[in-house]
C-alpha cells in the first residue's frame, strides 16, 4: 500500500512536524519509497515467533524509594527557551 | 614530539610517564595540528583551547603525584552526542545549536576520571542518523584520505579526526553501523560493544534498543585500553548490565592457533565491490598464515536486517525525538500562534530532511492499524535475526566478512536515494539487531587508494575474544599505521 496527501498530513500532524504544501509531496513520494523497501517483511512467515524488543533480556531495576539527585534546576532552566520564576514559559492553552 | 602523532595509547603513556613529554605539550601538539588540518575536514565542531589546556594542567599535577592510570594527560575527542558539561553538545543539530550541556554523559565522565583529556567536540550525521556525515547541520565532513570522499557515519567526524591524526582516539556510537562504518572508509579501528556494556547516560538517544557506545583508535589494543575505561554498570541507563569487571586487553598475546572464523555465506555473496572483496581475502589468507581455520557459516535471514532495522530503529526514534519540542532545551521557532503550532514549527525549523524522514516512517509504524504489520513484525524478524547469529557461533569462534561493501564513496553519491543509502550499512545492521559486539579494522586499500576495513562479529560478551583476534592481525600487518600523507 502506498500514502496518500491525506495520510501524510495526518502523520505530520501525529508527529508535531510543520510540513508545507510541497514538502508534503515530495515526503510522500520518499516516504514510499522506504515503505516499498521494508514491505519485504510482510513476506516473511513469522508464525510463533516472540517479538524481539531489546537486544538483551533485562528485567527493570527497582531501587530504593530515597533522593538521589541534587537540586540543578537553574542549571537545567539556563537551557531552556523561555523560563519565569522557575518555569518554562509556553503559549497559553487554558482561556 | 611529531612521532607521538602516529604513537599508540601505550607509547603515549610511557613518553609521559617517563617525563618526556607532559600533558599540556601533548595537547598543544594536537590542538596545533586541528588548527592546521580540520579546516579542510570540518571534524571538529567545539574547541576551547583554555578548557582542554586547563584539564591537561590538572593531569599534569596527577602524573606528578604519582596519581595517574595508563591513560591520564592522553587526549581524546568526543563524538557530539554525548553531553560533555560546559561543551556545546549539538548532536550535529540546529535543534541544539546553542545546547551547552549541563551535565557529563557517563562515558565522558569514566574517560575523564581515568584522565584523558579532551580536545573538543566532534562532526556527525544529525542525531547520528547517516551513513555519510552529509545530514550534519554544520556542514560534512572531508575524508582525510581523499577530500572529495565522505568519511562515513554517523561518527564520520570521530573516524577524519584520527585518520589525520588529529587525535589518538575518540568516542563513537553505533546504532546500525556508526562505529565501523566511518572506521572502516577513514582506516581505523573501531569497536561497538555488546549492548548494554557501556551506559547510554548522557548520550542523545537514537533508537534505545539498539544504541551503543564505543571506542575508535588507531589499533585494537588501544580500543581495549579505551573500553576499559568506558565500560561498566550504571544506575542511571536502565539497560546497563551488571557485569563484573573486565579487563578487555588479558588476551590480546594470546595467539591464535585453533582459532575457527565463520564466514557467513550471506556476506561473501553479491553486492560487495571488487576491491573490497580482494582485501578482505588477503586478509582472511594472513589469520591462516597465523594459524585460525574458517568455516562457512549461514545467516539466512541476514538480508532482512537493513528492512527490519528502517522499523524498528525509526519508531524508537520518533518517540526519543518527540522531547524536542522547544520547551525545555534547544530551537524554538521565533513566530507561532498557539501551542501547537509552537511544537510543529520548532520541529519543522530544527529538524533536518533526514530526521523528519525517520520521525515520519517511525511515526506510520507505530501507528494504530500499523502497529502489528510493521512494528511488531520487524520484532519477529530481529528474533530470527538473533537466533541465525546464536546457530552459526555453535560452529565458530568469531565471524568475519567486510564492514562495508565499498570503499568511501564520493558527495552526493547517495544522499539522493534514501534506500541506496540505507543499503550501505548491509554488514553491520545485523550485529545491532542481535546486540552483539563488532569491530573493523584497516585490512588494506581498495580502489583509489581509499582503505578498505574488516569487520570481526563476536560472540555476546565476546569483546576480548575480538581484541586478541585484531590485535595478532595487528601484530603482523601494518595497515593500522598508515594514514594519509597529506596529513603528515
Amino acid at each position: 500500500m502506498s500514502l496518500t496527501l491525506e495520510d501524510v498530513t495526518r502523520i505530520a500532524l501525529l508527529s508535531r512536524i510543520d510540513l508545507s504544501a510541497a514538502e508534503r509531496e515530495a515526503t510522500r513520494d520518499q516516504l514510499n519509497g522506504i515503505l516499498g523497501f521494508i514491505e519485504q517483511l510482510q513476506a516473511v512467515d513469522t508464525t510463533g515467533i516472540e517479538p524481539m524488543a531489546h537486544a538483551v533480556d533485562v528485567v527493570q531495576r527497582l531501587r530504593p524509594d530515597v533522593v538521589t539527585e541534587t537540586d540543578r534546576r537553574a542549571d537545567f532552566q539556563a537551557v531552556a527557551p523561555e523560563t519565569e520564576a522557575g518555569l518554562y514559559l509556553v503559549p497559553r492553552v487554558v482561556e | 614530539m611529531s612521532d607521538l602523532v602516529n604513537s599508540s595509547l601505550r607509547e603515549l603513556s610511557a613518553a609521559l610517564a617517563a617525563k618526556k613529554v607532559s600533558a599540556v605539550e601533548l595537547a598543544t601538539l594536537f590542538l596545533d595540528r586541528i588548527e592546521k588540518l580540520n579546516p579542510a575536514l570540518n571534524a571538529f565542531i567545539a574547541l576551547d583551547r583554555d578548557k582542554t589546556l586547563t584539564q591537561a594542567r590538572g593531569t599534569d599535577a596527577a602524573l606528578a603525584a604519582g596519581a595517574g592510570s595508563t591513560l591520564t594527560g592522553i587526549p581524546l575527542a568526543h563524538k557530539d552526542i554525548f553531553c560533555t558539561n560546559g561543551w556545546r553538545t549539538s548532536c550535529g543539530s540546529k535543534m541544539l545549536a546553542n545546547f551547552v550541556s549541563p551535565y557529563d554523559a557517563h562515558v565522558v565522565e569514566k574517560l575523564a576520571a581515568a584522565g584523558m583529556v579532551t580536545l573538543g567536540k566532534l562532526n556527525m550525521d544529525e542525531f547520528a542518523m547517516g551513513s555519510s556525515n552529509e545530514t550534519s547541520f554544520f556542514g560534512p565532513v572531508k575524508n582525510p584520505w581523499d577530500v572529495s570522499r565522505v568519511p562515513g557515519g554517523s561518527s564520520g567526524g570521530s573516524a577524519a579526526a584520527i585518520a589525520a591524526r588529529l587525535t589518538p582516539a575518540a568516542t563513537g556510537t553505533d546504532t546500525g553501523g556508526s562505529i565501523r562504518q566511518p572506521a572502516a572508509l577513514c582506516g581505523l579501528t573501531g569497536l561497538k560493544p555488546t549492548y548494554g556494556v557501556v551506559s547510554r547516560y548522557g548520550m542523545i538517544a537514537f533508537a534505545s534498543s539498539l544504541d551503543q557506545a564505543g571506542p575508535m583508535a588507531k589499533s585494537a589494543e588501544d580500543c581495549a585500553l579505551l573500553l576499559n575505561a568506558m565500560a561498566g554498570f550504571d544506575p542511571r541507563d536502565s539497560t546497563s548490565l551488571e557485569r563484573s569487571t573486565e579487563d578487555y586487553a588479558r588476551d590480546l598475546e594470546k595467539p591464535l592457533a585453533g582459532l575457527r572464523i565463520g564466514l557467513p555465506k550471506e556476506f561473501f555473496s553479491d553486492g560487495m565491490d571488487a576491491d573490497v572483496r580482494a582485501a578482505v581475502e588477503v586478509a582472511l589468507a594472513e589469520y591462516r598464515t597465523l594459524g585460525a581455520t574458517t568455516v562457512e557459516v549461514q545467516l539466512p535471514n541476514s538480508g532482512l536486517s537493513v528492512p527490519a532495522y528502517y522499523v524498528i530503529a525509526p519508531a524508537e526514534a520518533s518517540s526519543n525525538l518527540s522531547r524536542f519540542d522547544g520547551v525545555r532545551y534547544g530551537y524554538r521557532a521565533p513566530e507561532y500562534a498557539d501551542l501547537t503550532e509552537m511544537y510543529s514549527r520548532s520541529r519543522a525549523q530544527g529538524f533536518g530532511a533526514e530526521v523528519k524522514r525517520r520521525i515520519l516512517i517511525g511515526t506510520y509504524v507505530l501507528s494504530h492499524g500499523y502497529y502489528d504489520a510493521y512494528y511488531l513484525q520487524a520484532q519477529k524478524i530481529r528474533r530470527l535475526i538473533a537466533a541465525d547469529f546464536a546457530e552459526a557461533f555453535k560452529n565458530c569462534d568469531v565471524i568475519m566478512g567486510p564492514t562495508s561493501p565499498s570503499v568511501a564513496f564520493g558527495f552526493g553519491a547517495k544522499s539522493a536515494d534514501p534506500v541506496q543509502m540505507y543499503l550501505s550499512d548491509i554488514y553491520t545492521i545485523s550485529t545491532n539487531l542481535a546486540g552483539l559486539p563488532g569491530m573493523s579494522l584497516p585490512c588494506g586499500f581498495g580502489n583509489n587508494n581509499m582503505p578498505v576495513g574488516l569487520q570481526i562479529i563476536g560472540n555476546w560478551f565476546g569483546e576480548a575474544k575480538m581484541l586478541n583476534v585484531a590485535h595478532q592481525y595487528q601484530k603482523a600487518t601494518d595497515w593500522h599505521m598508515k594514514f594519509p600523507e597529506q596529513m603528515r
